[in-house]
């Protein structure tokens, strides 16, 4: 098993920058899904990769490279639905509802209309929603672009960390005292996009809710502070998306879904830990 | 020079005026407590001060050097999620945010800071503890350490006692009356007649035109201000029904 896998690793570069890159997109998934379970936006994730999969169709449509129109038509849809004012005419789910399922019909028509140089329309709708069939199914421009995109968010969030907790946590309070919360929201929105697109590449449209929700769940049951949801959230996601691709090169499994699993079997892990340890300490205030 | 004027202050939403030609000045030190009923425009002028909401017309003077965001501020009520997480320490930190400037990380005296006024309002034990697990009078220390945190002159309190039993509620009025003698402005929302005149230097009553401004023993002697007191103590609220509109409460954000 141990020699597949330096066998893998040694002979295929873009195993290895595959691997690195998914650990970096499912960190900043990770990051960013706990700003937004909290505040009530965990469909998001799914609503706009819907409509980066109706981007993408047009962008393979008209041949080209899909990142460059999902990229600013998913940030912007993400921006319209984060910034929404409260009371506004459609409540945000319904908002989300709408637009996702408007995107995706548009894009199958897209797609069927006008098939790619591959003409498998299947197989691109199928790849775009659950990634890419194997790990060497993704290709190193995506890669890289990938990387870069994913570690300008890391720096976002490691340089935003005190006013992102500070909106989410009281966003009137923070406007009050002087931090531009719409600033902060439409960054959280712009962050939101990229990540979508980047994560979309990498494990298909349909998964990436698993991404964005799952580590955060899993941290908030167990840790109380919001540092230290953040850090465990992080240490989750990356360290199921090795598992998982670990798993994947092994058995020969799609890579999004391996890895969504794995992040499923860590949210039970740690409901059962949070389970135990509250019933523990619930046991010891009282005597 | 005051500390805050308002002229021909006119508050509302929408174009719709709610409270209309306010006069009133706060002097560095004072303690100026806003009485009024149900919906009578108190939050939205606490709003109008920290520049949440626009005034419709009319103006607010910042004076003796105090910048907008230099103002701590009790919200009325701060809607968290119930499984947020966040300590004790990390909301009060989150006071000190408007003192960083363009750094993106707080800075020794920043924790300094932080420790002290939880030490000051006596939640150092709770440094630790999970904000959303602790009781209302708890919370509400915590956010009164955090407005300490973002300002150490000027405190916006909107209604700071509302659930708090009798005694966590006298204790908070002293603690409040401590801050203000240390040397802190205080501006606070109350339905507690006597307590507020009893505490404040200044009462303000607004309805949809202001009834009264000027000092809590004046207030007393007037009629309006009899007459809230004595409907205060008989426990009857509302004494004109000036633009009542109690239900909108439970829907507002
Ligand atoms: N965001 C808003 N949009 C529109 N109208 C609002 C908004 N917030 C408050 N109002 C209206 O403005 C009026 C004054 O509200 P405000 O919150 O200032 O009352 P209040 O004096 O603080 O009352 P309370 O004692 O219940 O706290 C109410 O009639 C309310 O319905
Ligand atoms: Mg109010």
């Amino acid at each position: 098993m141990i020699d597949k896998l330096i066998y893998y690793y040694s002979n295929y570069p873009t195993i290895r920058y595959s691997t690195v890159v998914l650990a970096l997109v499912s960190l900043c998934a990770a990051l960013l899904g706990v700003t937004l379970v909290l505040k009530r936006f965990s469909m998001i994730g799914d609503g706009l990769s819907h409509v980066a999969f109706g981007a993408t169709s047009i962008a393979t449509a008209a041949s080209f490279t899909p990142m460059y129109i999902a990229l600013p038509f998913t940030t912007v849809a993400a921006v319209l639905l984060l910034r929404r004012r409260v009371g506004a005419k459609i409540q945000g789910d319904s908002a989300i509802a709408m637009l996702s399922a408007g995107s995706l019909a548009f894009g199958y028509i897209v797609l069927n209309l006008f098939p790619s140089s591959s003409s498998n329309v299947s197989g691109d709708a199928c790849s775009s929603l659950f990634g890419s069939a194997s790990i060497l199914g993704i290709k190193r421009s995506d890669v890289i672009i990938c990387a870069i995109l994913a570690i300008s968010v890391l720096a976002v969030f490691i340089f935003f960390y005190n006013r992102i907790f500070a909106v989410t946590f009281d966003e009137s309070f923070a406007s009050a005292t002087g931090t531009n919360a719409g600033f902060y929201n439409t960054l959280i929105a712009v962050i939101t996009g990229i990540v979508i697109v980047t994560a979309m590449n990498m494990v298909g449209a349909l998964l990436i809710s698993a991404l964005i929700t799952f580590p955060a769940l899993s941290a908030m049951r167990v840790f109380r502070t919001f540092k230290g949801v953040m850090i465990c959230s992080a240490c989750i996601s990356v360290a199921c998306s090795l598992i998982g691709t670990i798993v994947c090169l092994l058995a020969s499994t799609p890579v999004g879904p391996t890895i969504a699993i794995a992040n499923i079997l860590a949210f039970g892990i740690f409901s059962l830990t949070g389970w135990i340890t509250r019933g523990r300490t619930a046991k010891n205030t009282n005597q | 020079m005051s500390l805050i004027k308002c002229e021909k202050l006119t508050l509302g939403y929408d174009g719709r005026a709610i409270v209309e030609n306010l006069n009133f000045v706060v002097n560095a030190g004072n303690y100026l407590c806003i009485v009024g009923e149900n919906g009578s425009g108190k939050s939205t002028l606490m709003k109008a001060l920290l520049g949440l909401c626009k005034p419709i017309s009319g103006s607010i003077t910042f004076g003796d050097g105090l910048k907008k965001n230099g103002i701590g501020y009790l919200p009325q009520q701060t809607v968290v999620q119930r499984d947020f997480p966040a300590s004790v320490y990390e909301v009060v930190l989150s006071g000190c945010l408007n003192s960083c400037g363009f750094s993106p990380f707080f800075a020794q005296k920043h924790r300094a800071m932080a420790r002290k006024n939880m030490e000051l309002l006596g939640i150092t034990k709770l440094a630790g503890r999970c904000y959303r697990e602790l009781s209302g009078g708890q919370q509400q220390r915590v956010l009164l350490a955090r407005a300490l945190c973002a300002s150490s002159r000027l405190l916006l309190l909107d209604e700071p006692v509302t659930g708090l039993d009798p005694k966590i509620t006298h204790d908070m009025y002293s603690l409040i009356s401590k801050l203000n003698k240390s040397g802190i402005t205080v501006i606070m929302i109350s339905h507690d007649i006597s307590a507020a005149a009893g505490n404040a230097s200044h009462i303000l009553h607004i309805s949809h035109t202001p009834l009264f401004f000027g000092t809590s023993s004046d207030y007393l002697q007037s009629d309006i201000g009899k007459k809230f007191a004595a409907a205060d103590v008989n426990g009857v609220a509302g004494v004109n029904g000036v633009g009542a509109e109690t239900a909108n409460r439970g829907t507002r954000k």
